[in-house]
């Protein structure tokens, strides 16, 4: 662009050396400010940022341990807890006749305690805000009663697959949202006689789903170590 | 060239000024300095503390910072709401890319602040139909919900992302056909105070008080009507008598009201003994939030998170009604909201805090129709001795309910934000104390009753219990179905195989025979 007037010329120059002589300043003066009133630099943070929610370094394939060896590991505490709790609480409450009772809406009614199932997702839910844990687990199933629970990935549904049709564990390895997971997967199955019942008669149950009778894989309990 | 100098020695001048200002806007403690750093206009659940950049930006951009700072101050809240969407929902790393598109682990996907021309009424921006990223499921497996849009989850009485506690299908179920009153209304009634033996004052105890409180600035006579008030209060009767409230450390008197509930290191001068007795008391005629929270530290907890303390909370001075972006009386325009702005004088009425300490300064319709409800006439009966205590209903009952903390002791909430939008979260703390569920949610979705504060009849008519109720029957029905179908099954099983034992034993009968 021709400037023609001394005056714009004048304009110009004033407001190409104004920005950068303002960027300059602004920023001087407020680390000098910042210095003053804080004493210390403005652009340092004068308390450090909470590490708690730093992701966890994955806790396997360190020291020799292998990612399947951990996940059986886990997995072994996982379905003892469970067991006790179904075994030796709720079965016990239930034969007898205690007035406190299993109930699937135990938050909001009296003299109720979770389900088995809720307490394993609780525990779950802990785990997952435990960023020392380094590791997660679901319960998934090809017919779940909340539909939040059906397999979300393709290594699931395989998983399920598997697990349904076989009755062993399965092992495998993903990618999900640009990382890398070891992934193992242990067959859920109907072991209380309350836990077959409740799903085979349950409000949510869809029609073509199986009936469920002692022994069979309802579904699977899904471990996922991220990979380094 | 004179001129050019000038002109640069001005023009140098002038920056030098602005570049102070921004530096200084930039580092002071919140203040109305800091207004030109706000990049927009702030939403209504946080103008207040606009100027207190501190109490969501790190200094560093920090963008986890921010989200901690949402949740230090409304993670209780979503917690005890049983949030159904909360961040831990969606760790699973199978929502890796439904995530991609919608980070629901992070508050400020939804709820971003200073962009007002994208902001929608409750806050948020967001389009209204995010809830079909996940449950595009629903339409199929619900065959009730097949014909809805997804821009109406939300509508009244129906879905909330956080707070469903009264909106969850067995909740509605259970509440099927109830009726619109109660017959016992359910209300708490205030906690009636233990006070410890032989403390309590009388006002000619008081009035005994000649010259100075010792050792202390304190005035030298004290008002006969001040010290009447003050005997008929539980105050009197718990022994906390003037210097109780009004005698304060010196440190406190010059951080005037600067810092948040917290109290644990306030010495009580009452006691007189330990650390106390070695700071030094002076005399203040106003009292501040912090010596209030000495004994009610959780209602003051609930104040500062609340819109009527949250300034204070975030060290900038109190509220006041002028800086409201509701319709507000313009003679209360500069009352300081502190806990003195609604239990005030030295009968700390609780009656007038309920009511007319709000009408003092609230003056938007739904305040102002108040009076000519049918709450308003029970709390007038109640109060003239026409009814039952605990029967009158008044702001405070809906908005700052009384309940019971982990430990069943009653307290007054004063964080109204539990008990205002969306105002589906007041079902269960309040409407169902004495309204039943059809009824509650048919007046919390009539946005005229609501401007009308209630003062009529619902025109609107909530299918939620029905659909629920529709929902419950249909899967008894088809539960019943199927029990019948397997009874079937297990006869016809049972006959075949007692008439295969049937045949099996003619078989080896007839073979014995022959």
């Amino acid at each position: 662009m021709k400037l023609t007037t001394k005056n714009e010329q004048l304009i110009a120059r004033t407001t190409g050396f104004g920005i950068t002589s303002y960027v300059l300043c602004t920023t001087l003066f407020a680390t000098l400010i910042g210095v003053a009133v804080n004493g210390s630099v403005a652009t340092e943070p004068t308390a450090p940022a909470e590490p708690a929610t730093k992701p966890a370094a994955p806790v396997a394939a360190e020291g020799g341990v292998s990612y399947k060896a951990f996940t059986d590991a886990v997995h072994a505490v996982m379905m003892a807890d469970r067991t006790v709790y179904a075994k030796k609480v709720v079965t016990r409450l239930k034969k007898q006749d205690a007035p406190v009772t299993p109930s699937e809406y135990w938050e909001d009614e009296e003299h109720t305690i979770p389900l088995p199932a809720q307490m394993f997702r609780m525990g779950a839910g802990l785990v997952d805000e435990n960023p020392a844990a380094g590791f997660k687990y679901g319960l998934k199933s090809s017919w779940p009663l909340n539909e939040q629970n059906t397999p979300g990935s393709e290594v699931e549904k395989q998983a399920l697959k598997h697990m349904e049709t076989t009755g062993e564990n399965f092992y495998g390895e993903e990618t999900l949202g640009g990382k890398k997971y070891f992934v193992a997967a242990y067959p859920d199955r109907a072991v209380a006689e309350a836990c077959w019942v409740c799903h085979n008669e349950h409000s949510n149950r869809k029609d073509e789903y199986p009936e469920f009778k002692k022994g069979d894989v309802m579904g699977g309990v899904i471990v996922r170590v991220p990979m380094k | 060239m004179s001129r050019t100098i000038q002109q640069w020695s001005l023009f140098l001048a002038v920056n030098f000024g602005l570049a102070c200002w921004l530096g200084y806007a930039l580092n002071s403690p919140a203040s109305s300095v800091k207004t030109i750093l706000l990049p927009g206009k702030t939403t209504h659940g946080h103008y207040q503390i606009e100027l207190d950049c501190s109490a969501c930006h790190a200094e560093d951009g920090n963008r986890e910072f921010m989200e901690n700072a949402c949740i230090n101050c409304h993670g209780e809240d979503l917690k005890q709401a049983r949030d159904t969407h909360p961040a831990k929902k969606f760790s699973d790393p199978v929502h890796a890319e439904t995530l991609a598109v919608l980070d629901a682990t992070k508050c400020v996907t939804c709820h971003q602040e200073h962009v007002d021309h994208r902001t929608l009424d409750m806050g948020l921006t967001m389009p209204a139909d995010y809830c079909y990223q996940c449950h595009q499921e629903t339409l199929k497996s619900r065959p009730s919900h097949a014909n809805y849009a997804f821009d109406s989850c939300a509508n009244a009485g129906c879905h909330n992302y956080h707070d469903n506690n009264a909106l969850y299908e067995r909740f509605l179920f259970r509440h099927y056909d109830e009726p619109d009153y109660r017959e016992k209304i359910k209300t708490l009634k205030r906690e009636v105070v233990e006070f410890r033996e032989g403390v309590s004052l009388t006002a000619d105890q008081a009035n005994g008080v000649e010259g100075r409180l010792e050792g202390t600035d304190s005035p030298a006579t004290f008002d006969a009507q001040i010290v009447d008030d003050w005997a008929t209060t539980a105050h009197a009767l718990a022994g906390v008598n003037c210097s109780g409230c009004h005698l304060v450390s010196l440190h406190e008197e010059s951080s005037d009201q600067s810092t948040t509930g917290s109290s644990a290191d306030r010495t009580k001068p009452s006691d007189g003994d330990g650390d106390g007795a070695e700071q030094q008391l002076v005399w203040s005629d106003t009292v501040s939030h912090q010596v209030c929270a000495t004994c009610h530290g959780t209602q003051v907890q609930g104040f500062v998170k609340g819109r009527h303390g949250m300034r204070l909370g975030s060290n900038l001075p109190a509220m006041t009604p002028s800086q409201a972006r509701l319709d507000m009386h313009s003679v209360a325009g500069h009352e300081k909201l502190d806990c003195s702005a609604c239990h005030s004088g030295h009968r700390f009425d609780t009656q007038y805090a309920a009511v007319d300490a709000c009408l003092k300064c609230h003056a938007d319709s739904h305040s102002v129709a108040f009076k000519s409800t049918s709450h308003f006439a029970l709390f007038e009966a109640e109060t003239s001795g026409k009814a039952e205590a605990g029967t009158g209903v008044t702001c405070a009952t809906c908005h700052m309910p009384r309940l019971e903390d982990e430990d069943d002791n009653v307290f007054v909430q004063h964080n109204q934000n539990n008990n205002l939008r969306p105002n589906e979260k007041m079902i269960r703390e309040v409407c169902l104390d004495c309204h039943g569920m059809q009824f509650s949610l048919n007046a919390l979705a009539d946005p005229q009753l609501i401007e009308q504060c209630f003062g009529g009849e619902s025109e609107v008519y909530v299918e939620s219990i029905d659909m629920a109720k529709a929902w419950f029957d249909l899967k008894e029905k088809q539960k019943q179905e199927r029990n019948r179908k397997r009874a079937e099954a297990r006869a016809a099983k049972q006959a075949a195989e007692e008439a295969a034992k049937k045949v099996a034993a003619e078989q080896s009968f007839s073979l014995e025979t022959h």
